[in-house]
């Protein structure tokens, strides 16, 4: 029976003000909510920083590999099926070179019972775990190695005593610079040296070795003529190719007995023990999101409890239970997208302090950004629903009775 | 006269055991322009009515008519409408937010009309005036005397421009002095159209209303306006 006054229209609530409703609690009690977005932030901030530091840490390792190149292979001799440590044929290096796609080719042969030292007074069995290998001047083309001091071997001197030592090795002499002559100790004979190498990451065996050229090797170090490491550079295309002719190339007869391997493919190995543990650490901040969830649900659920006055008066007001619900929805939102917020830039920020330290390119992936931003949503709409259904539940006689 | 609050015949219980009745057949008509106070000792059920008057409580039996339409029969959303653009209800307790100045406090009297922010405050304002307390616009309800607050609540009251104002003991937590001046305040708002209904113990406040209504166990023991239509 309306007696011809006009139908009241329904409570309204516009969405405009959606926001600035949903921001009062906050407002009200601005150190509780900060400290409930904090769970959220360092949630978000341990996840973006975790996946940030191991994207930025696998992009050095990445661009490393890019530099040095994946076409680096080696061969290595074997043993043989009695154990005794095989050599490779004398013409293994040159019959290498015929195969297609290879680029560069440079045998080096371990001499052993052979040690280098600083001087002949340095007793014998202070090696210092140095090596003395022998090598062919091309070996620094093929490795792309850098000469830090003086020069490397050439046709020349590597006829006459002379060596050039790898990065490790002379530091472990003492030797830093080549402004005065200098000799080492090297097989019972005085070695000039003429040159110090940079370190090779794809060749670290060489950072601790003396080089000497082969026909010096030959006539006063006992060199036989058999390589043991022959370094081969291929076209990039043809890598995988090259990579499985090697052995039988090498030793036609004894294929088993030569070993064959790709040492950028040790660094790739260590991006996948980096993603490895990463999944350690994401766990662990997935849980300090779930209790940040955890707390916003109890501050929400409090707030509902407190704020039962507030509840009762916007009922009076006019306000429908949804409108309530959307209230206390917005307000959970808003702590977890704060917290989220502060998160991310808290990760990105670490982030980039980490990888300025270690020199590794920044890099925080747009995935972790977005996925931590959707989380701490999804993360107040499952903290907030709960709280908001109580508040909307609670009758307006019951909430403003309660004072 | 146009009826704005039709009670007719209107419980309310409460289950338990034993059920407790604070209202029991209740008949009561408000027409526009009434200045009525609801009197009865504490227990008497005031509260309970002035809940179900404010359409913040369904009857168990009985009609309720606010403005011509029965809450009974109505959605939460519509009777929240009824509350929204019929009523205003002030209450001893003032309900003030603690975190709004005393123009946004009114202005959010409303907010459930879905009227736009400006405007809001733009009406906020002139209810503020109409009260008195043009100059503590921007005051937070902590800066105000007892007795501002409770003219910032009836601003609130006003400012949806009700067709009844519904006053839950507002002079209960106000000194006398404070408590006489609201009540001019009253009656001033009554002869410029506003229709009132205050719900009293303190007999001083009753008598300064043009009809008494007076309860007692729930139940209309005298009415001094009850012969007029």
């Amino acid at each position: 029976m309306s007696r011809g006054l006009p139908l009241t229209p329904g409570s309204r609530l516009r969405a405009a003000d959606l926001l600035p409703v949903g921001t009062v609690g906050l407002r009200a009690r601005p150190l509780r909510a900060g400290l409930s977005a904090l769970g959220v932030a360092i949630g978000i901030a341990a996840i973006v920083a975790v996946l940030g530091i191991t994207r930025s840490s696998q992009a050095d390792l990445l661009a490393q590999i890019d530099r040095l190149g994946t076409n680096l292979l080696t061969v290595v001799n074997g043993r043989s099926i009695e154990g005794q440590e095989a050599e490779l044929p004398a013409a293994a290096h040159a019959m290498l070179g015929r195969v297609d796609g290879v680029r560069h080719v440079a045998p080096t042969a371990q001499l052993d019972g052979v040690s280098v030292y600083r001087t002949d007074k340095v007793p014998s069995f202070q090696s210092g775990g140095l090596a003395v290998r022998a090598c062919d001047p091309a070996l620094l083309a093929t490795l792309d190695g850098r000469v830090r001091h003086g020069t490397f071997l050439n046709p020349t001197t590597a006829r006459y005593p002379t060596t050039v030592l790898g990065y490790q090795a002379a530091k472990t002499l003492g030797i830093a610079a080549l402004d005065q002559p200098t000799r080492v100790w090297l097989g019972g004979h005085w070695f000039t040296v003429v040159g110090i190498l940079d370190p090779f990451p794809l060749a670290p065996e060489l950072d601790r070795s003396a080089l000497v050229g082969f026909p010096v090797a030959s006539r006063r170090l006992g060199y036989d003529g058999h390589p043991s490491r022959i370094y081969v550079r291929t076209d990039t295309e043809q890598t995988p190719a090259v990579a499985g002719l090697l052995a039988p190339t090498a030793d036609p007869q004894h294929p088993e007995q030569v070993q064959a391997s790709r040492p950028s493919d040790a660094l790739t190995a260590r991006i996948a023990a980096k993603s490895a543990t990463t999944g350690l650490f994401l766990g662990l901040g997935a849980v300090a999101l779930l209790v940040g969830g955890i707390g916003i649900a109890n501050v929400m659920v409090i707030g509902v409890l407190e704020r039962r006055s507030e509840i009762g008066l916007r009922r009076a007001l006019g306000a429908a239970r949804g409108h309530v619900a959307a209230q206390f929805l917005v307000e959970s939102l808003l702590l977890a997208t704060i917290g989220g917020l502060v998160g991310v830039a808290a990760g990105t920020a670490i982030t980039t302090g980490v990888a300025h330290q270690q020199r590794w390119p920044v890099l925080v992936p747009t995935v972790a950004v977005w996925g931590g931003l959707v989380a701490a949503l999804a993360i107040g709409a499952v903290a907030g629903l709960y709280p908001a259904m109580r508040a909307a539940r609670l009758a307006p006689t019951d909430a403003l009775r309660s004072v | 006269m146009t009826p704005v609050l039709e009670l007719q015949q209107v419980g309310k219980v409460y289950p338990g055991s034993p059920p407790v009745e604070p209202v029991r057949g209740v008949t009561l008509t408000v027409t526009q322009g009434e200045l009525v106070a609801v009197v009865g000792p504490s227990g008497s059920g005031k509260t309970t009515l002035l809940h179900l008057m404010a359409a913040l409580d369904r009857p168990t039996s009985g009609v309720v008519r606010v403005a011509g339409q029965v809450i009974g029969a109505l959605s939460d959303r519509r009777v929240s409408g009824l509350r929204a653009h019929r009523l205003g209800v002030v209450f001893q307790q003032f309900f003030l937010l603690e975190s709004l100045s005393a123009l946004d406090n009114v202005a959010a009297g409303l907010l459930y009309q879905g009227v736009a922010g400006a405007e809001r405050r733009r009406l906020a304002r002139q209810s503020l005036e109409r009260v008195g307390l043009g100059h503590r616009l921007g005051h937070r309800p902590t800066a105000l005397s007892g007795g501002e607050r409770q003219r910032v609540a009836i601003a609130r009251a006003l400012v949806g421009n009700p067709q009844v104002v519904l006053a839950d003991e507002p002079t209960g937590n106000l000194d006398s002095a404070t408590s006489a001046n609201l009540v001019t305040l009253l009656q001033a708002l009554n002869r410029q159209g506003v229709t009132l209904v205050v719900v009293t113990h303190d007999q001083d406040v009753a008598g300064a209303m043009s009809r008494q209504v007076e309860l007692r166990d729930g139940q209309v023991v005298g009415d001094s306006g009850g012969g007029r239509p």
